[in-house]
């Protein structure tokens, strides 16, 4: 998967001899090393969290945060580049309000992912370095249910039930898809989860797939939408973070034990 | 605003289901009837319908336009744009160019978000949904017989009714309306139209007094 591509990869105007666009895959690569995301969804809404590393106590509380709503309704988790996450977001914030002003009713959340993939995309085209983020956007109401989608630096969007992006994405995928077993009993399977079983799901998820010997003072972020907020777009509240934090840590510990 | 509709009768009524309209058919020159059997009933998609009055020009050029701009949104973003945002669309033009144009619509449909819907949009470009309006030089004869008929959860049957015998009697006193009674239904499965003649099925429902003489009591009998 690692490859570089020496001289066919100075500009996003200049495809390999293989077909390639190396910029725009090395976009992706300042998205694949930043901290995980996942986003979870169940009938009754969706959860997203993200996996930060605070690297100095002088910082406050939650700052640069990776969740911000777009409108009530809608929400953005954001990965890679922070600072190309928060342009992409304000792209966002400015599409949304464009779409109410004209229509007169909040955007769907899947035209306005698709409106900023085609904004994103248009970067990779060679005029300018593409974004190094992807967005996640999280939507919940009564009639349509839940919906994730997301977009990435090469412009792609797609609509998700379950993914995760960032550093440890693999094995964060291994264990959604846990979730997803065929076997598993209707009440644990991950489209019948509660929102807060969601929560304390991608808590014990993050936990597990982190690593501890490498990455220090890391904290978590968490939003949600769904029955419970009433289809509002939410940061979780610390507190609950925080307990959904304890208890996949202790989850994990008595996992340790038993083997 | 002291524009004068030309002639035309629209009436519109929401049932349980889906909207009845009605319109009659007459296009007015002054006293010239440049066509009696105009449709004014403009569909827009199979479960949209743009009932047109006041200027034909006017509001046949809009009415284009936002087809086109529907048509467009549907094809992009591959699902069927919502009456309301429809009427939006129509009442940004309205809005807009309102001191160019002479347009007063209506714009009803059925989706399956909000079920029947009737947006009307009088001059100036002023949107509201009601449940049964009526609009054009006719439709001043007939406010007050709308509003004293129309109770909440009516039927279908008693919809048709309600707008069948509205237009009857506006074109009974407005002499810019006239010729066929033309009723369109919108529910889930689309549009029906229905034509109502003056020589078929028109609704019997004025009793029609007999004219008095003009001639002075003293010289009745001396007519004919």
């Amino acid at each position: 998967m690692s490859s570089i591509g020496t001289g066919y990869d100075l500009a996003a105007s200049t495809f390999s001899p293989d077909g390639r666009i190396f910029q725009v895959e090395y976009a992706q690569k300042a998205v694949d090393s930043s901290g995980t995301v996942i986003a979870l969804r169940s009938k009754h809404g969706v959860v997203t969290a993200v996996e930060k590393s605070v690297s100095s106590p002088l910082y406050e509380a939650n700052a640069n945060p990776r969740v911000e709503k777009v409108n009530e309704y809608i929400g953005c988790t954001s990965a890679g580049i922070y600072s190309d996450c928060c342009a992409l977001l304000d792209y966002a914030d400015g599409e949304a309000l464009k779409y109410l002003k004209e229509n007169r009713e909040p955007i769907s959340v899947k035209k306005l992912a698709e409106s900023l993939a085609e904004f994103v995309h248009i970067f990779t085209l060679g005029i300018h370095r593409p974004w190094g983020g992807s967005l996640f956007f999280s939507s919940w109401d009564k009639t349509k249910g839940s919906k994730i989608y997301l977009v990435e630096p090469s412009g792609l969007c797609y609509e998700y039930e379950a993914w995760a992006v960032g550093k440890h994405r693999q094995a964060a995928k291994t264990e959604i898809e846990k979730l997803k077993a065929h076997d598993l009993e209707p009440a644990k399977r991950l489209e019948n989860l509660e929102l807060n079983q969601l929560i304390n799901e991608a808590a014990r998820i993050l936990v597990t797939v982190r690593d501890e010997s490498k990455e220090k003072n890391l904290c978590i972020e968490m939003s949600w939408v769904g029955d419970v907020t009433d289809g509002k777009f939410e940061p979780v509240p610390t507190s609950l973070v925080k307990e959904a934090e304890v208890l996949a840590q202790k989850m994990l510990e008595e996992e340790d034990a038993e083997d | 605003m002291d524009e004068v509709l030309t002639g035309t009768t629209l009436i519109a009524c929401e049932y349980d289901g889906g909207v009845v309209v009605g319109t009659d058919s007459r296009t007015s020159g002054g006293s010239f009837i440049a066509s009696r059997v105009t449709d004014k009933i403009t569909p827009v998609t199979e479960h949209m319908s743009i009932l047109r009055s006041g200027s034909a020009a006017d509001t046949q050029a809009i009415t284009d336009i936002a087809k086109y701009y529907i048509e467009t949104y549907t094809v992009m973003e591959g699902e069927p744009v919502s009456i309301y945002r429809a009427c939006n669309i129509m009442r940004k033009f309205l809005f807009n160019y309102r001191d160019q144009l002479s347009a007063s619509i209506i714009v009803t449909g059925y989706d399956e978000k909000l079920k029947g819907q009737i947006y009307a949009i009088p001059l100036g470009g002023y949107s509201t949904r009601q449940h049964f309006t009526a609009s054009g030089s006719g439709s001043t004869f007939v406010n007050g017989y709308l509003d004293s008929q129309w109770k909440p959860d009516m039927t279908f049957e008693q919809v048709k009714q309600l707008v069948l015998s509205a237009v009857y009697l506006a074109t009974f006193r407005d002499g810019s309306s006239g010729g066929v009674i033309r009723l369109a239904i919108i529910d889930k499965d689309g549009t029906r139209r229905e034509l109502y003649r003056p020589d078929a099925n028109f609704p019997q429902i004025v009793a029609d007094p007999p004219a008095y003489s003009p001639l002075p009591p003293h010289l009745k009998g001396q007519a004919n």
